[in-house]
């Protein structure tokens, strides 16, 4: 079968699964629709979490970036994982005790406060609206290399697939949707790893494949690397041979890998979405073991990740180094044992503007190498419409041309790099890349978009339900003789998924319309979420004294300072050199969550303790005993 | 359940974080970044061993985490009969 027609049938058929759970678990009471009921298993929950979490950022980009950044990507996998370490010992066992419906509900009633309730229904929403923007432009680069459809026509797709189930289903028909997408996602991510990890290394797990030694020989550009010879140190030789750093070596600075890690664990933490698939468990204990398994089928994907990156670094140099442009994407180019080097998918990438080839020393050769390849930002190239010699894609921004031959340009030592790839492709293309089979190429595009389908379904709720639940149910529409919303349940539920849809609709325009590239601001989300829900949450539990003035004192703090730095310097245009101790912006939520900690004790040491009856909610959220169901109130 | 017993059972939960916390730290922050330059002098198989840690071996270390955490707690919650 065709690789079109692969593909249809494989994202239909998954597509078709979800809409039948969905229709299957659909939710009846606002308590399924927030919480599922709260009886949901903890393996199952695990899986749910997994997906949930594991978005389009961790499925396409991930990769992507370790394989740029080789040894300096660990900040992400630890951070995207080691934050799971802390949500179990720190958070979820705690918030399932008290047993409510959201990361607001437990603002608000921890810090006796309707304006801490209503700042962090803001938070929740800026933090998922920055994330969400990440999906849905994941679903859009899926769709419109797959499905040839535009990127435009892609969102709408699935804007309409997560209505379906987000609206329908609220928590529920998303847990039981998401524990279907998690299979399809590790199946998806898991058998080409397999693949490229037997082609790469003859090993059959990718995770310890990893470590192991190439079966065949190639030509870096500069030297032949020998077969034997470690993956790693293959990676390492070339990569230098060829101008970069070397793969396994540290090259941003111990400082900045630090902040970056320390922001996403803390953010890990901190997500809203994330936070709330604990309240879905029917124990105390059953959330702490949930956090377990939620990072056991994480970590079943983040293994396999620095693998395939690996794998992903070292087939493009095997298999781009020299050849000749016209034959190489007529697939017409042969290696020393006579198989094929298929290059067709460099056109089909050529043609989505992901790759771009600028032939600077005019051999019709292809050459990689570190540097840039078109001028201007980023290195980026800008296509002009027109095409040249053998179809190529002409750019009005070409770097200079070289006046060194292939050959002078070896016995010099350095290769000229004459190609732009764009990160989010290292996924996708890769079993292109190593000439996997169509079937295998057809289910990244199935697990692709049941990864950012899940994560954007996943946000969407937490919006929803901190809109409907906290700020219609619990601020604007509660009744202060009694304390309880004046809406009914019927009404609130048709809040939620009134609000679900206008998220949706946001969500959507924000796809079209993407602030940046996916991974980085899914960093920001992170950032945001360490530097106001983290720190609130863990001094609410930890720390009797904490009192509403410091709480809603150190949210603020936190999110404007974070918020400021991340715009002044990634969409203002902030010079590098102004950086806060150097620190990125990706980091930076460490440095807007240390202010939060310290600006929140120093105001509440000054303002009155808290209510005698908020320090006996401490102390029965610290006792597991008598979890019981997640109650409304 | 007394207060005194709430207390002490508080101050164990919170040596029993602590001391997995500092695993934690150690495995992630410590090998993966701080020292991983010193760390990948030592080689195993094919790995340098920072970068070991650093992309696959603290999280295989997280998951051990959580799971013993759990155990550590559902004993304690016996030992001071608050288990649910």
């Amino acid at each position: 079968m065709e690789l079109q027609g692969l593909i249809y049938l494989f994202v239909g058929l998954s597509f078709g699964l979800y809409i039948l759970i969905a229709i299957w678990a659909r939710a009846g009471s606002t308590k399924e629709f927030y919480v599922a009921g709260g009886g949901v298993h903890p393996i199952m929950n695990g899986m749910a979490t997994g997906a949930d979490w594991m978005s389009a950022a961790s499925f396409i980009s991930l990769a992507g970036i370790v394989s740029l950044k080789g040894s300096d990507g660990g900040a992400y996998l630890m951070g995207w994982t080691g934050g799971y370490v802390l949500l179990a010992m720190l958070l979820a066992p705690y918030l399932r005790k008290f047993g409510k419906f959201t990361v607001p509900d437990f603002i608000g009633d921890r810090y006796y406060s309707n304006l801490a309730r209503t700042v962090a229904v803001i938070c929740v929403i800026f933090i998922s609206f920055t994330y969400v923007a990440g999906q849905m432009r994941g679903v859009g680069i899926v769709f419109s290399r797959f499905l040839q459809v535009d990127i435009n026509t892609g969102v709408i797709i699935g804007m309409v697939i997560v209505f379906i189930y987000a609206v329908l289903g609220g928590m529920k028909g998303i847990t039981y949707t998401q524990v279907a997408q998690y299979c399809v996602m590790i199946f998806a991510f898991t058998v080409p790893a397999i693949f490229l990890s037997l082609q790469v290394t003859n090993t059959f797990l990718p995770q310890l494949g990893f470590g192991g030694k190439i079966p065949f020989a190639f030509d870096d550009g500069i030297r032949m690397i020998d077969s034997g010879t470690y993956l790693l140190h293959a990676l390492d030789t070339s990569m230098t041979d060829l101008g970069f750093a070397a793969y396994t070596a540290s090259h941003s600075g111990t400082w900045n890998v630090f902040m970056l890690t320390t922001a996403l664990m803390l953010g890990t933490a901190g997500l809203p979405h994330v936070i709330v698939r604990f309240f879905t468990t029917p124990t105390v204990k059953g959330a702490r073991i949930s956090a377990g398994w939620a990072l056991v089928f994480i970590a079943i994907l983040y293994t396999q990740i620095p693998a395939v990156a690996a794998f992903a670094r070292l087939n493009l140099i095997k298999n781009l180094q020299n050849v000749d442009y016209a034959k190489f994407v007529n697939n017409e180019v042969k290696r020393s044992d006579g198989s094929i080097n298929r290059g067709s998918w460099f056109k089909t990438w050529e043609d989505s503007g992901l790759i771009a080839w600028n032939d600077r020393n005019g051999d019709g050769k292809i050459q990689v190498a570190s540097g840039a390849a078109f001028t201007g930002a980023k290195g980026k190239p800008v296509f002009n419409g027109k095409t040249g010699k053998d179809g190529v894609k002409l750019t009005s921004n070409p770097a200079a041309p070289v006046n060194m031959t292939a050959a002078e340009e070896k016995a010099n030592g350095k290769i000229i790099n004459e190609v732009y790839l764009d990160r989010d492709i290292i996924v996708l293309a890769n079993p292109e890349i190593a000439g996997l089979p169509n079937w295998v190429i057809a289910i990244i595009a199935a697990g692709g978009l049941a990864a950012a389908l899940s994560t954007a379904a996943g946000l969407l709720l937490s919006i929803s339900t901190a809109v409907s639940h906290d700020l219609i149910g619990q601020v604007l529409m509660k009744d202060p003789e009694t304390g309880k919303s004046k809406l009914s349940e019927k009404a609130e539920l048709f809040a939620a998924r009134l609000a679900a849809v206008v998220a949706i609709i946001i969500a959507g325009y924000l796809g079209i319309y993407p602030p940046g590239f996916v991974a980085q601001v899914v960093a920001f989300a992170f950032g945001l979420a360490a530097a106001s829900f983290f720190p609130a949450i863990v001094l609410g539990i930890f720390y009797k004294r904490m009192n509403k003035e410091g709480a809603i004192a150190g949210m603020l703090v936190g999110l404007i300072f974070t918020f400021s730095y991340i715009v002044y310097f990634v969409f203002m245009g902030g010079d590098k050199a102004d950086y806060l101790w150097g620190i990125a912006p990706t980091g930076i939520g460490t440095i807007g969550m240390i202010i939060h900690f310290i600006v929140a004790i120093v105001v509440s040491a000054m303002t009155p303790p808290p209510p005698t009856e908020i320090q006996e909610l401490v102390e029965r959220i610290r006792i597991p005993r008598g979890a019981g169901a997640a109650s409304a109130h | 359940m007394d207060n005194s017993a709430a207390q002490a059972y508080w101050k164990e939960n919170i040596s029993t974080i602590l001391k997995l916390l500092v695993i934690w730290f150690v495995a992630s922050y410590g090998c993966g970044i701080i020292f991983l330059d010193e760390l990948n002098s030592i080689s195993f198989g094919g790995f340098k061993l920072g970068f070991w840690f650093a992309q696959q071996g603290s999280i295989y270390i997280f998951v051990i985490l959580i799971f013993v955490y759990a155990k550590m707690m559902e004993r304690l919650e016996e030992k001071y009969d608050i288990h649910e």
